[in-house]
Order: C-alpha cells, then structure tokens, then sequence
C-alpha cells in the first residue's frame, strides 16, 4: 500500500439481537423458517396494528452500553424512518435517531500486526431489522419474505479511528467476542445477525482534514471487510493521484470479483423525514435498573485477559489469544483444570499450538473440537507427571484427534509410559555404547557433538519411552569415565 | 322504539318486551329505508341477525354482558374481523380485516350486536363526510347539508335513529363536530383512554376513539366498555375506569364552568352564541358557577395541527402502497410505478393533500422550522389549559362557529373547511376530553354545545351534560322525516 496516504475507516454494525420474540411484536426470531411464517400482522404493517416495545431488547443495549463504558441514555426515543421498499411493511423503520440508548464508550482492540489501540465508539441504538427480498426463482417479480421484518437489531456506530483493514478486522473481532461474550447475540455472520458497512476515506499523511468517504454496504465476512476495505482504498487513492474526485456514494463489494461497486451516490440518497414515533413512549432507564443489568454483566474479555495474566502468569500475548472467543478461554480453563492446575503455560501452549492448527486444518470451531478439554487436560497431566514425554504426548495428540478417548488406555495400550527406572535406563545406555564403540572413542578424543547422537540412539532403542532428563544425566556420567 | 335509550333498550330486552333480534331487524329495516342517507358503507345484515340470536339464547340462560343485544354501528375506520374496512377509502375498498380492533372485540365481548361500518371521510380526514371515496353522507335534518365528519356516518346514522349507538373516531373535532352538527351526543375520551389498536391511524398522538349516541348516559354506558388499559397500545393509559353511570346525578352546585373569551369572538354566529348563553342560563339554575377564562394560544391551534396530524399522517399511510393488501394498480411496470399509481388512484385528493403537506414539514431543513416549532406550539397550548383548569372545573363553548354547512360550500376552500374545526382541534393537541351535547337549532339545524374537562374527567363531562339533558329535550328532537318510517 502507499505509504504517503492515510486511510481513515469508521464501522457501523448492525447486531441482531437473540431475543425470542421480535422488537415490537411477538412473533418468533428463529432463522431459517419457511417465508412469511414468522410475521404477524404487526409486522405485516396491517391497517390499525400497534408496536410493543421488546424491553427484553432494552436489557441487552444496555448490558452492551455498559460492557463499553457508554453511557447509558435515561431517555431514548424511537423514530420513524421513512422510506418506500417492498421489504419495509410499514414504509418506515422504528429506529432510534437523535436520542440513543447508548452514547459513546470504547473497544480495546488487539490487531494482528500492531500495537493495542483503543477506539472510541460514537453510539448504539436500537431499531427494527427490514425483510428480504428474494429476487431468484420469480420470473420477472420479486418475493418479499417478511420473517426478519422486527427482529432486534443493535447499530453500533464507531468513530473514523481505524487506520488500516486490518485494524477494521480487529474492530470486528473485538466486538463480535464481546457480543458473544455478552450473549446479547449468535454474532453468525452467514445467517447475517452481525452484518457491518464501512466508512471509507484517504487522505494525504499529515493532512487534518478528512477526505470524501464512501460507504461499503452490509459486508458479511472478516476476509470480505478486508478485502472491501483494501480496494476501496487503492480505488481512492488513484482516483485522487490522477487528479480526480471522490464522490460521496454508498458502494457494494462484489466478493467474486474482488471489487466495489456505486449503489447510489449522495444526490440519489432518500430524504429520510425521521420524527419520533408516536405511537411509542420514550423509554425511560433509571439507576436502580442500570444498577440490575450491571450485575448481570459477565467478565468480559479484557478482564480476562488482565485476570489470566495474573493468576495464570500468562504472558499478555497468550492471555488475550486465549481469551479471544468465550469458547477458547472456557476451553482453556477446562483443560487447566482437567490436567491439575500445575501448568497454565504448558495448557496455552498445547492449544495456541497444537490444538488451533489441527482445528484450523480442519476448519472447525473450538466448540466442535474432537479432542474434549478433559482429554488434553489429561494428557497435559500425564507430561506433568513424568508418566509419558512431550514426544509421546505429541503422538497420543493425534491418537485423540483421531477419535480415541481415553489417555491412560493409550498409554497402556501401546506400551508408551515412560520409563524413569534408572538401572533399565543404564542397561539400554551401556548397550548403545557398547554397540558403538568408534564413536565412543571419537567423543572422548574432543567430538562432544557425538553426545546427541548417542541420544538418539538411545531414544531410538528405547521407543522414546526413557525419561528424557535421566537419560541426559546418566549418559554424561557414563562418557565421563 | 326508535328513540330509546341504551338504558331503555335494555330494560325492553330484560323484560322481553321485544328480542335483540327483533330490534336488529327494527333498524336494520330503518337503515334500509333511510339509506339515501348514505350513512353505511357496509351493512352486516346476516352477521348482525346471527349475533342477534346468540345473544337472545344468552339471555334465555341468564347469561348476559352489559350492552347484551344492542345494536352498534362502527364506524369504518374500526378493523372488524372477517368484514370489510374502508376506511372510508377506494385504497382498502377491498380490505377485509383479519382481527378485530380492541374497542370491536370489548364492545362485542359486552354483548353489543354490530349492525354496520358507517360511512366517513377519507381516512377520517375531513370536516363535511365529502371526503369519502362512497360519496357524502347527507345530514338527515336538512339533506343539503353536511352532517359534519369525519365520523359523519356515524352522527348521522344515530340522529336517524338507524342506531342507538355508534363509534367514532376525533382527531381535531371528527366526533364532537358531526355529533354538534347532527344534534346528537359525542365524546372524544382523554388520549390514551382508549385503545387505539385496530383503528386505522390518521395522527397517532392526537387520534382517539369514543361513543355517539343521543343521551350523555348512553355515551356513559358505552364508554364504560370501550375504556381500559390495553397492553397493545403502548400510548394506552392504565388507570382504573370509574363508574361513569354512578356519577351522572351528581349535583352540579358550585361547579365552575369556564368561557373561554376566545371562543366567543369573531366568527361565531350570533344565534349559536344566543343558544350557548340559553345554556348557560340552566346550568346557572342548577348552581354551576360561570367565570370568564382566557385561553391563549387558541388561534395557533389550526396550523399547529395542520403541520402535526400531515406529518404523522404522511407516514401512517406509506404502508398503503399497494404490495400487501388493498388497492393495486394495474399492470405496474416495476416497483415504482406500483408505488406511485396505486397511491395515485387508491387515494383521494384531501388524503394526498395531506401527505404531500405532511412530507414537506417533515422534509430535511425543513423539520426545526415547521415540526419542531409545531410541538413547541403544542405545549403552549396544553399550557394554557393547564392554567384554565387551575380556575375552573370544566371548559364551555361552541363546538362549532355555526351550524351545519352546505353540502359543496367548503369542498373546494379547504381553508375555510379547516377553520370549522376552531373550537375543537386544540382539544386534540392537548389530549383533553370533550363532549359535545345538543344546544338547541338554528336555521332548523343543530347547535352543539363543547365541554371540555381536565385529562381523565370524562365522568365530569357526562355528568354535566346529563344533568343539563335532564331541563332540556334538545337531545330527544328528531329530524324531520325520521320519526316512524
């Protein structure tokens, strides 16, 4: 990328919340239902029918506002937005505008190629999500399929604070653990519960003023926001190096082809009249109901990361990798307990090592791993005990992510337990040396790089069973002599 | 029979003195001999009788709801399940609803038999019933005049007598300002008194539904039912429901009547006036005390309105746009030809009017100087009435500056339509009840009288006008031609 320009991004995601019933009605939110047989009349937009607000969704934007240091408004306000779409029932959006549930806060952020770095959020409020339009299999007509009309979305809105795609994956990342941590959302990008537009722009290094951004719409994967980000950049920046002008538009980012396209430019954008719905109250929060929620609020992330730094002496790395999905700290916490609690940095390393890059081959969440934390805790005891090697423990890994269970029938089984007898570990040593005599003569005349090949042998001759440190110890005694 | 009360009606059917199916025919019979009235968009004919009879097995068992038998006429602005519901519009001429509205199913659930959707002005937005895509109602004490609207259908039907009762929806004056013109009684409820789930919204912070009917009791007796909390409204106020029936006796020495100065200035007929002050005179009588008051604001109140009800309106009626439900054009192009020749030919000209004027005010740099001001406005007015009630029991005026207009005098000034709703519409933006009650004729058509009470003294008001029902037969007047038919 050019170095001489600065790329200004600013995020707003739309989160649906897992509530079970919609944000003003009370029709089911599940995904995947047959069209139009999660939608009522209410969220129809049938003549005469009334919202309800969901408070059920106000609990959940104000766990969020609290999670992020926000304040949380003691009076918000829910708006119309009007604009005509066929997925728009009503032809307007409840949605809050100038009066939202929660205002500013922050995500601590750690990106894969930088330095933590703090970015301010603008707000979050609540409104309704849109149906969809299905444009495939209707020859010449559209289909309006109106099971998410209403499901509760949360629109978090940051400040312009992200400088790179990858700083903006970060973001992302931050926030959708967090959200899971929260269990405010399922955050499943594919079903489209944690969908997110970018806000684009560059400028020169050192210039103050902000260049003319676009918006990338409704990106639905990490890789994509990336990508988007990437091109829509690069596409800015030749633009102004050729002398042009960046028009203010709304863009999509077309995955196949790698690229942004213009949607509408500003001039084509809808006026989009917001008044206060009349038809709801303003929803009031007072102390004593913050006070609920905050209780309610579960360890969030980076006070995890802070607590498995001290209490696991982690370092702040492992710590906030570990730490970096609800799922992966339980998992390590799980496998910490399971193998005695001796080893938290044995427990990390095992599975940011071995652990992640057999899931990442196979592409499988850590809830779907085919090794339980209580087997790898088990094993991890077995290295803590001396019972087997990290050698062995490596090839008991696989015996488990092949679909074995038990450790210590493994161990039994296949003979794998170590063996700390020293006089069976003399025995083996004396029948290396003595088979190796040349060598033998060779070390004692000044080649003591032959000392790892005497190790070898030994391994070799025992399976790899002898206790790694006797062996060390007995084998320099023995060529002492 | 046809001039019973509800009261009456009920005795006749405990006694069986006749059967609510026999009463459903008796005015199911008079809805058809008056029906140049045009006061029906839909008459429920076989639904009522079968209704009928349900509810006289019922009272055979014993069992029996509050209004058990009674005929009612709702006005079509009411979602009734499984019947159509215009609106009063050519947009949902083909809209049968598939619930019911919560004052429909309370009504229903006390035993009230529905007879018919009356006729209405646009999408209630009319002062004349001219605005209905099924043509005028014609006020049926003089045919060349209005019966006043929006609910004009329903004011007209009750001062037939083709109803003892029906409901009605007022947003700036479309109960009280049918009811004064017709010569029946009607009560717009304090806002949030009662639900306004499955009424078709017009402005949503200022539209409210209540009773028409000839006597104060009758509405006493209706509102008593149509009250409540509902929980699918959230602008629906749970406070208990009073006794409306029990305070109606209640004396009225020493209440303290207010006349607002501003009510009686410029514009208001003199006869109209004369028949307030005959008014005055009686409730004097029976020991009301009379105390000029001032209220402010009142000549704000006509364009406060017309920038707050269009710019709810403008966004209550996008969902009519043809994709679901009602009227399509036909063989739209593509999506924005639907959009725009459905509500081009689904709508009538005040309705888009309406729209278009809502859409401005609302329209980006445009909000602060029209909307916003308008709210501010808004509070002033509810200010000043505030300050009234610090002074005075009750508010009393003319519901209108005159009686019933021609039909076509206004249709084409829709200013000078606007205007007759003066004395009504700041009733709307501070979310008062109000009562209009029969005042006497001029020029052979009705005069109404307004009160006006404190938020929640919808008792007060009928007590009043019950009391002044009691020294005057104003009420009991039937329309010429009305009488036997």
């Amino acid at each position: 990328m050019n170095t001489d320009w600065e790329i200004i991004i600013g995020l707003e995601v739309h989160i649906q919340l897992i509530t079970a019933s919609k944000l003003f009605s009370g029709s089911p939110t599940a995904y995947g239902a047959q069209p139009n047989t999660q939608a009522s009349i209410i969220d129809l937009g049938f003549p005469g029918v009334l919202p309800v607000f969901n408070q059920t969704a106000l609990d959940m934007a104000v766990k969020f506002g609290l999670s992020i240091g926000a304040k949380v408004a003691p009076k918000s306000v829910f708006a119309r937005k009007n604009y005509f779409y066929p997925d728009l029932p009503k032809g307007y959006q409840i949605s809050q505008y100038n009066l939202p549930i929660v205002v500013g806060g922050s995500l601590l952020i750690h990106p894969e190629d930088g330095v933590p770095k703090r970015i301010m959020i603008t707000r979050a409020h609540l409104e309704e999500d849109a149906g969809k339009s299905l444009h495939e299999h209707f020859e010449g007509q559209s289909g309006i399929d109106l099971n998410r009309a209403g499901i509760p979305l949360l629109e978090v809105v940051s400040e312009p604070e992200m400088r790179s795609a990858k700083e903006a994956v970060s973001y992302l990342k931050t926030l959708h653990a967090l959200i899971r941590y929260l269990e405010i959302s399922d955050g499943n990008l594919q079903e489209g519960s944690f969908r997110c537009d970018a806000n684009v722009s560059v400028r020169r290094q050192g210039d103050a003023k902000l260049g003319t951004r676009t918006e990338i719409k409704n990106v639905n994967s990490f890789r994509f926001v990336e990508k988007a980000i990437q091109y829509e950049a690069k596409r800015q920046i030749e633009i102004l190096e050729q002398g042009g002008k960046i028009t203010q538009e709304t863009r999509a980012y077309d995955a196949h082809k790698d690229e942004t396209r213009s949607l509408r430019t500003k001039e084509e954008a809808n006026d989009y009249r917001y008044f206060p719905d009349p038809d709801l109250l303003p929803v009031l929060v007072d102390a004593a109901f913050i006070a609920r929620i905050q209780k309610e609020l579960p360890e969030l992330p980076q006070e995890k990361a802070e607590r498995f730094e001290t209490m696991y002496a982690l370092n702040s790395y492992d710590a906030n990798v570990l730490t970096a999905t609800k799922e992966l700290a339980h998992y390590f916490e799980e496998t910490l307990s399971s193998s005695g609690t001796h080893e938290p940095k044995l427990c990390a390393n095992w599975i940011m090592g071995e652990l992640l890059a057999a899931l990442n081959k196979e592409n499988l969440e850590i809830t779907a791993s085919p090794v339980s934390p209580c087997e790898l805790g088990h094993l991890i005891l077995r290295i803590h005990d001396k019972t087997i090697s990290g050698k062995i423990a490596k090839t008991i890994f696989e015996k488990l992510l092949a679909g074995e269970k038990d450790v210590d029938a493994i161990i039994e089984k296949q003979g794998l337990k170590q063996v700390t007898d020293t006089d069976f570990i003399e025995k083996i040593i004396d029948e290396v040396l003595k088979a190796n005599p040349s060598q033998v003569i060779d070390y004692h005349s000044g080649k003591e790089r032959l000392f790892g090949f005497f190790i070898g042998q030994i391994m070799k001759a025992s399976q790899g069973k002898l206790n790694p440190e006797q062996v060390n110890e007995i084998l320099q005694l023995k060529l002492k002599i | 029979m046809y001039n019973y009360t509800i009261a009456e009606l009920l005795k006749g059917l405990d006694t069986r003195q006749f059967s609510s199916e026999e009463l459903v025919k008796f005015f199911l019979g008079r809805i058809a001999k008056k029906s140049s009235l045009n006061c029906f968009i839909t008459v429920t004919e076989t639904e009522a009788l079968l209704a009928a009879r349900a509810q006289d097995n019922k009272r055979h068992k014993g069992e029996q709801a509050a209004l058990a038998g009674i005929p009612i006429a709702h006005k079509d602005i009411f979602c009734t399940k499984g019947i159509k519901t215009s609106c009063g519009s050519k947009m949902l001429d083909n809209f049968v609803s598939p619930y019911d509205a919560t004052l429909v199913s309370r009504l229903k659930e006390a035993g009230t038999v529905l007879i018919g959707k009356t006729n209405m002005d646009e999408f209630a937005m009319g002062s004349s019933n001219e605005t209905s895509y099924y043509g005028p109602v014609l006020n049926p004490w003089d045919p060349k005049a209005v019966p006043g609207g929006s609910s004009g259908g329903s004011a007209a039907a009750v001062a037939a007598r083709l109803t003892p009762a029906a409901t009605g929806t007022d947003t700036g004056g479309s109960i009280r300002q049918p009811a004064a013109l017709s010569g029946i009684t009607g009560l717009k409820p304090t806002y949030g008194r009662v639900s306004r789930y499955g009424m078709i919204a017009f402005a949503s912070s200022l539209d409210q539904a209540g009773p028409m009917a000839k006597t104060a009791e009758d509405c006493a007796l209706l509102l008593q039912v149509m009250a409540g909390n509902d929980l699918k409204d959230s602008t629906n106020v749970d406070k208990p429901v009073p006794n409306y029936t029990a305070s109606l006796n209640d004396s009225l020495e020493g209440l303290r009547i207010g006349l607002p100065k501003e009510f009686f200035g410029e514009g208001l007929h003199p006869e109209v006036e004369q028949q307030l002050r005959d008014a005055l005179r009686l409730l004097e009588k029976q020991g009301a005390v009379i105390k000029e008051i001032s209220l402010p604001n009142t000549a704000l109140s006509i364009p406060t309105y017309y920038v707050i009800a269009p710019a709810e309106c403008s966004s209550n009626l996008a969902r009519f746009d043809g994709v679901r439900y009602g009227y399509r054009c036909q063989d739209p192009k593509n999506i924005d030809d639907l959009y725009k020749r459905s509500r081009q030919e689904g709508f009538g000209s005040e309705v888009k009017r309406r729209i278009l004027m809502g859409t401005y005010v609302l329209s980006s740099g445009y909000y602060d100087a029209y909307y916003l001001k308008a709210q501010q406005v808004r509070n002033l007015i509810s200010h000043d009435f505030k300050a009234a009630f610090k002074e005075v029991d009750v508010i009393l005026g003319p519901t209108t500056p005159t009686p019933a207009f021609n039909l076509g005098e206004k249709a084409k000034d829709p200013v000078s339509m606007y205007l007759c709703d003066i004395y009504t519409i700041s009733v709307n933006l501070a979310g008062l009840p109000a009562l209009s009650m029969p005042g006497g004729l001029v020029n052979k058509r009705p005069v109404g009288i307004q009160l006006i009470g404190n938020y929640f003294e919808e008792a007060k008001l009928l007590n009043i006008a019950h009391q002044f029902q009691q020294v005057t037969d104003w009420h009991q007047q039937v329309p010429p031609g009305c009488e036997e038919v």
